[in-house]
C-alpha cells in the first residue's frame, strides 16, 4: 500500500540531491543540513530511537555554527523579465497544476483505500503534484536537469534552519505531553476561577487557549487540557452553555494564539526566510491585530450566544 | 511547577533571538529532567517524535519546480499581470486572495495554497506590484507588503477551514466530547465557526483595504509607532529590531 514511504522517498531524494550540489560549491554547513535531512527521510525508520536523536543533534549543532544564506540568482533579472514577457501566461500553468492535481489526486486515491493510504492521501497527492508540475515546467522550459535543482537548493537555502523548526517543535510538543506540561498550566488556570462568575469563566476559557496555544504552537494541543480543566466543568455543566459553541469557540480562540507566535513555525517563521524579511516576526507582527481583535470578537460571541 | 521550567527556556530563547533549533533543544531537555526522564531516555523520545513527524517538511518537495519556474520569469509575470489591471489596489487585491482562499479552505480544500507554492512564487509578488505600481517603494515598506501577504493567507486558512466538517480541529473535538458522554453533530460545530469567519473576512478586509505605506519610509523613531504600533507586547523597541540580520534569511 502506498504510504508514507513514497513522499519520504522522494523528499529524501531531493534533499540528498541539494547536498550534493551545496558540497559541490563547498557550502559545507548547508550540504551538511541537507545531507541530514536526506539521511533522515530515507534511513529514519531504521536508526532507532536514539539514531534519530542523534541526528537531531548534529542537526542543532550545524544550525548553530550557522548556514548560510541563499547564493544569489545567476539569472540577471532582465533575463527574467524577458523571459517572462516571453512565455506569459503559460508560467502559471505549471504552477495552477500543484494545487489542481493534490486536490484532484486526494479524492482519487481517497476511492482506492486498498492501493493508497487514505490518512496519506493529500501528502502522496501532494508529491504527485511537484513530479507532474516539474516535469510540465521542464518540458515547457526545455530545462537541463541541473537548472531545478540548483534553483531549489536557493529557496531551500532561503529558509535555511527554519525548514526544520516545524518538526522540532512537534518533537518538543511530544515531550511537553510526556512531561504533563498542558494539565499543570489547565491546573493553574482553573483554580483563579471565583465560584458562579460566567464572564471569569468565559475569558479565562479563551485567554487559556490563546495562551496555551502559543506556548505549544498547536491549538490542537491545547483543546483537550483548557476543555478539560474549564470549558467542561463549567462553562458546559456549570453554566449550561451550548457545548458546540463552546468547543468551537475554544479551538477559534486557540488558533488566535496560534497566528502569535513563533512556536507555529511552519507559519509564522518559514515565510520569513521564504519572503527574504529581515525581521524575524514580521509575518506575526503583520498578524497580530487581526488576531486580538478576533480573540475578542470571540470572546463576545461565546458569551452573547451560548449562554441562554 | 519544575514542568513550567521548559516553557521558560522557550519563551526567553526567542525573546532573545538565540538559535531556535537550540533553544528548542534546551527546553525539550530542561522539561525532561525535569519530570524526572533521563538522558538517553529523552534523547529516544525527542528522536522518535522528530521521526514520526517528518510529514510537516514534505512540503519542501514543491521548491524545485517553484524555482524553475522563478528562473524563468514567473515573478515577473505575476507583477506585470496586475500592473495590467489598473484599480487593482493592494487591499482589493489581498482582499480577493482571503475570500477565495477562506471558501476553498471551507470546502475543505486546504493544501490549495500556502507559502511555498502560492505566496512566494504568486501573493508577494502581486502584492508589491499592487502596492507600488511605479516601483518606488523602500525596502522597509516592500517587507512589510510581502509580510501582509503572508499573514493574509494564515490568517484565511485558520478561519476557513473549521467551517469545513471533515477537518482535523472539528474530528478532534467531537471525539473529545464524545469521551465525555456529549455526542454532537459535526455539523453544529462547523456552524458555530461562521461567526468567527465572517469576522475575520471583516477585520483583517478591512485592515488590508485600509494599508498605506508610510509616506516617509525612512522615519526610524516613529518606526514602532505605525503601521505596527498594535504589537502591545513591545511597543518600546521595535525599531531596532530589524537591524540584526543573523543568518536568518
Amino acid at each position: 500500500m502506498i504510504s508514507t514511504g513514497f513522499p519520504y522517498a522522494v523528499a529524501g531524494l531531493m534533499f540528498a540531491g541539494f547536498a550534493a550540489w551545496s558540497l559541490a560549491k563547498r557550502r559545507w554547513p548547508n550540504g551538511l543540513m541537507w545531507a541530514l535531512l536526506a539521511l533522515s527521510f530515507l534511513g529514519g525508520d531504521r536508526i532507532g530511537d536514539v539514531g534519530n536523536g542523534v541526528l537531531v543533534l548534529a542537526l542543532v549543532a550545524v544550525a548553530t555554527i550557522g548556514v548560510r544564506g541563499a547564493a544569489p540568482s545567476i539569472v540577471t533579472p532582465e533575463r527574467k523579465a524577458a523571459l517572462a514577457a516571453l512565455y506569459r501566461n503559460r508560467l502559471f500553468v505549471p504552477a495552477l497544476a500543484v494545487p489542481a492535481i493534490t486536490i484532484g489526486g486526494t479524492f482519487l486515491f481517497k476511492g482506492f483505500p486498498s492501493l493508497f493510504d487514505p490518512k496519506q492521501a493529500t501528502l502522496v497527492a501532494l508529491t504527485v503534484a511537484a513530479l507532474i508540475g516539474l516535469g510540465l515546467a521542464a518540458w515547457l522550459f526545455r530545462a537541463r536537469p541541473a537548472e531545478p535543482l540548483g534553483e531549489g537548493v536557493r529557496l531551500m537555502d532561503s529558509i535555511g534552519w527554519a525548514a526544520v523548526l516545524p518538526q522540532m517543535l512537534a518533537a518538543l510538543g511530544a515531550i511537553f505531553a510526556a512531561a504533563g506540561l498542558g494539565e499543570t498550566i489547565g491546573g493553574m488556570l482553573g483554580g483563579v476561577i471565583p465560584a458562579g462568575s460566567l464572564i471569569v469563566a468565559v475569558i479565562v476559557y479563551v485567554g487559556g487557549m490563546a495562551l496555551l496555544t502559543m506556548a505549544m504552537g498547536n491549538a490542537f494541543a491545547a483543546f483537550p487540557v483548557m476543555t478539560g480543566a474549564v470549558g467542561l466543568p463549567l462553562l458546559i455543566h456549570g453554566h449550561h452553555g451550548n457545548p458546540a459553541a463552546v468547543a468551537a469557540m475554544g479551538m477559534l480562540a486557540g488558533f488566535c494564539g496560534t497566528l502569535l507566535t513563533p512556536m507555529a513555525a511552519n507559519f509564522n517563521i518559514v515565510p520569513v526566510g521564504l519572503l527574504g524579511l529581515s525581521d524575524r516576526y514580521a509575518v506575526i507582527r503583520a498578524q497580530a491585530p487581526s488576531a486580538i481583535l478576533l480573540w475578542i470578537a470571540n470572546l463576545v460571541i461565546l458569551y452573547m450566544l451560548a449562554f441562554r | 511547577m519544575i514542568a513550567l521550567a521548559g516553557l521558560a527556556v522557550i519563551l526567553i530563547g526567542f525573546l532573545l533571538r538565540l538559535q531556535p533549533l537550540l533553544v528548542v533543544a534546551v527546553a525539550a531537555a530542561v522539561t525532561g529532567l525535569g519530570a524526572g526522564m533521563g538522558p538517553l531516555e529523552i534523547l529516544a523520545a525527542f528522536g522518535k517524535a522528530f521521526n514520526t513527524n517528518r510529514y510537516v517538511t514534505v512540503v519542501y518537495v514543491v521548491l524545485p519546480l517553484i524555482g524553475l519556474l522563478e528562473r524563468n520569469g514567473l515573478q515577473e509575470r505575476a507583477r506585470a499581470l496586475v500592473a495590467g489591471m489598473r484599480g487593482l489596489s493592494l487591499g482589493r487585491l489581498l482582499a480577493g486572495y482571503m475570500l477565495l482562499r477562506q471558501l476553498s479552505a471551507g470546502l475543505g480544500l486546504v493544501s490549495i495554497a500556502g507559502h511555498p507554492q502560492t505566496v512566494r512564487p504568486l501573493v508577494a509578488p502581486m502584492a508589491e506590484a499592487a502596492a507600488d505600481p511605479e516601483g518606488t517603494m523602500a525596502e522597509p515598506e516592500r517587507e512589510k507588503v510581502r509580510a501582509l501577504a503572508a499573514a493574509t493567507d494564515n490568517i484565511a486558512l485558520f478561519f476557513g477551514e473549521d467551517v469545513f466538517i471533515a477537518i482535523g480541529s472539528i474530528l478532534l473535538m467531537k471525539g473529545f466530547l464524545e469521551q465525555y458522554g456529549l455526542m454532537i453533530e459535526p455539523l453544529a460545530l462547523s456552524m458555530w465557526a461562521i461567526p468567527t469567519a465572517i469576522c475575520a473576512s471583516v477585520i483583517h478586509g478591512t485592515r488590508v483595504m485600509l494599508w498605506k505605506p508610510k509616506p516617509s519610509a525612512r522615519a526610524e523613531l516613529v518606526d514602532g509607532r505605525s503601521f505596527s504600533s498594535a504589537d502591545e507586547k513591545d511597543g518600546r523597541s521595535t525599531g531596532s529590531g530589524r537591524a540584526g540580520g543573523e543568518g536568518a534569511a
